[in-house]
């Protein structure tokens, strides 16, 4: 635990140190946000359309946003692989649960205040304050695992310019599909909207959705889906990593 | 009781034999010299002892325990500085020794004696990529003396130092011998003799001699250690 812990503030220092890319992860959603609240605004009343209204967009934006902590933890253990620091500690007696929780932790707090960013945004745009928005921010820590994890699996199997391409572009892009935040899942018929729930991010968008509308009964359903890939995706993560650094 | 005992020790890359049935033998306490010529096989017997990679063949026992099966009980009892400096860039040297230091569960008050002992203080609060490169030396060679290791591998430790530096760390590797097993890499031959209990001199991944350095001389029927170096190292290089 105290390696863990060791390694966790080592990884929190390197990231806090390194302000651009924590900017991005903040800004990013932020920008999205005011983007899609002009888009709507635009639209007209008549086509029913409520996809971008600031209640269900805020929640969506926000989970979509959180799959940049995946490119983030990706790009932290790829770059740290190549490094001969690593080499160092592979020497010592750090396990791959040492490793891969001391990345994931500090991860954490950072998506909290993406979060807390991305909401006060929305509540600028609109969005009424109310204690709704916590409760979501804790729904939201099971998805955060979850990007968390793919992240490190990545960071692992991957160098660290195929990370940027792979993480950076086809995760977010299969998040934005499959979480329903951009369109209703229901457009692409029933056979991929299945599809879509068996994966966690649709699950997790709904989830923060129920939470910010105060309709506390919807979560619990969604959320075990998310937390099972969370822990699943986790252990993956440790197995994989823990294999990668056996000898060879 | 040896700290290393490696019998018939093999490392093949591909085609390439690194390291080639080595029978090494390294007793507890003693400060021992690998030299050889670039390619000799140096780096890679330090990786396979120190848990890096894994051996193609043979077998090794390491502070009395199997190198192959028991692993997790010898790490914490050894460090290594890499032959390539290895330190975490956006941390202060403080702050990777405390790292260092917290890995291994070590005294704290370790991390404040590196300082000291290897003139870090200075730099203390430095990013370490921010750091010379010599500075950076300084700072992996504290990082493996921080955990108090029985067994220390010291990859070319003086890569890049200047001339004082090098001294003051000749003379912390001295204050070590008897208490910590040192193995040391380096194509310094000076350094070599004047640290080493005893030299092993490795050509083709094949340990060629080991001796005391009086012996190596007295095998090479030379007076000069560099000539003599030559003499058995060079004997069948390309
Ligand atoms: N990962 C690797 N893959 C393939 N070949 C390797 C690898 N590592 C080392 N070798 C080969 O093994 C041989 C021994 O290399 P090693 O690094 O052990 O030499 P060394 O004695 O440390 O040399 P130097 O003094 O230059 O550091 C060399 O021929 C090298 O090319
Ligand atoms: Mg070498």
């Amino acid at each position: 635990m105290k390696r863990t812990f060791c390694f966790a503030k080592r990884n929190l220092k390197e990231i806090v140190r390194d302000p651009i890319s924590v900017g991005f992860g903040i800004v990013l959603p932020i920008v999205l946000l005011i983007l899609l609240s002009i888009i709507n605004s635009n639209i007209p009343k008549e086509a029913q359309e409520n996809m971008f209204e600031i209640r269900l967009l805020a929640p969506g934006i926000s989970v979509f946003g959180l799959s940049f902590i995946a490119l983030f933890a990706a790009l932290l253990l790829s770059k740290d692989r190549e490094s001969s620091f690593m080499l160092r500690l592979y020497t010592s007696p750090m396990t791959g649960g040492n490793f891969i929780l001391g990345y994931a932790l500090p991860l954490l707090p950072m998506g909290v205040v993406q979060l807390i960013f991305c909401f006060a945004a929305a509540i600028a745009l609109g969005l009424p304050f109310s204690a709704n928005l916590f409760v979501c921010i804790a729904v939201c820590v099971p998805i955060m695992v979850v990007n968390i994890a793919i992240g490190l699996i990545c960071g692992t199997l991957l160098n660290e310019k195929a990370v940027g391409g792979l993480c950076g572009a086809l995760l977010t892009n299969v998040t934005a599909w499959l979480s329903g935040c951009w369109f209703s899942l229901d457009l692409l018929g029933d056979g991929f909207r299945k599809f879509a729930y068996i994966l966690p991010f649709a699950n997790a968008v709904d989830a923060a959705r129920a939470a910010v509308d105060g309709s506390y009964a919807d979560i619990p359903g969604k959320l075990w889906v998310v937390s099972a890939w969370a822990a699943g995706l986790t252990a993956l993560a440790v197995v994989i990593f823990t294999h990668r650094k056996k000898l060879k | 009781m040896n700290a290393i005992e490696t019998k018939r020790l093999t490392k093949r890359f591909g085609m390439v034999t690194a390291v080639d049935a080595l029978d090494l033998t390294v007793r507890e306490g003693e400060l021992f010299s690998l030299l050889g010529v670039n390619g000799a096989g140096k780096t890679t017997t330090i990786k396979m002892l120190s848990g890096l990679l894994k051996p193609t063949d043979g077998s090794a026992r390491v502070l009395g325990h199997d190198l192959l099966t028991e692993l997790p009980a010898i790490k914490p009892l050894l460090a290594v500085s890499p032959q390539e400096t290895a330190v975490a860039p956006n941390l202060t040297v403080r702050e990777n020794l405390e790292l260092i230091a917290g890995i291994y569960n070590s005294d704290p008050k370790r991390v404040q004696r590196m300082i000291d002992e290897l003139g870090l203080k200075e730099a203390e609060k430095f990013k370490a990529k921010r750091l010379s490169g010599g500075w950076q030396r300084r700072l992996s060679i504290a990082m493996a003396l921080v955990s108090d290791p029985k067994l220390l591998f010291l990859d070319e430790p003086t890569l890049g130092l200047d001339v004082l530096a090098r001294r003051e760390l000749w003379q912390v590797i001295e204050s070590l011998k008897g208490k910590v097993t040192v193995i040391l890499t380096t194509h310094y031959l000076e350094e070599a003799e004047a640290l080493s209990d005893r030299v092993g001199v490795m050509n083709g991944g094949k340990l060629k001699i080991t001796g005391t350095p009086r012996e190596i001389l007295d095998a090479a029927g030379t007076e000069n250690f560099e000539e003599a170096f030559i003499r058995l190292a060079g004997g069948e290089a390309k």
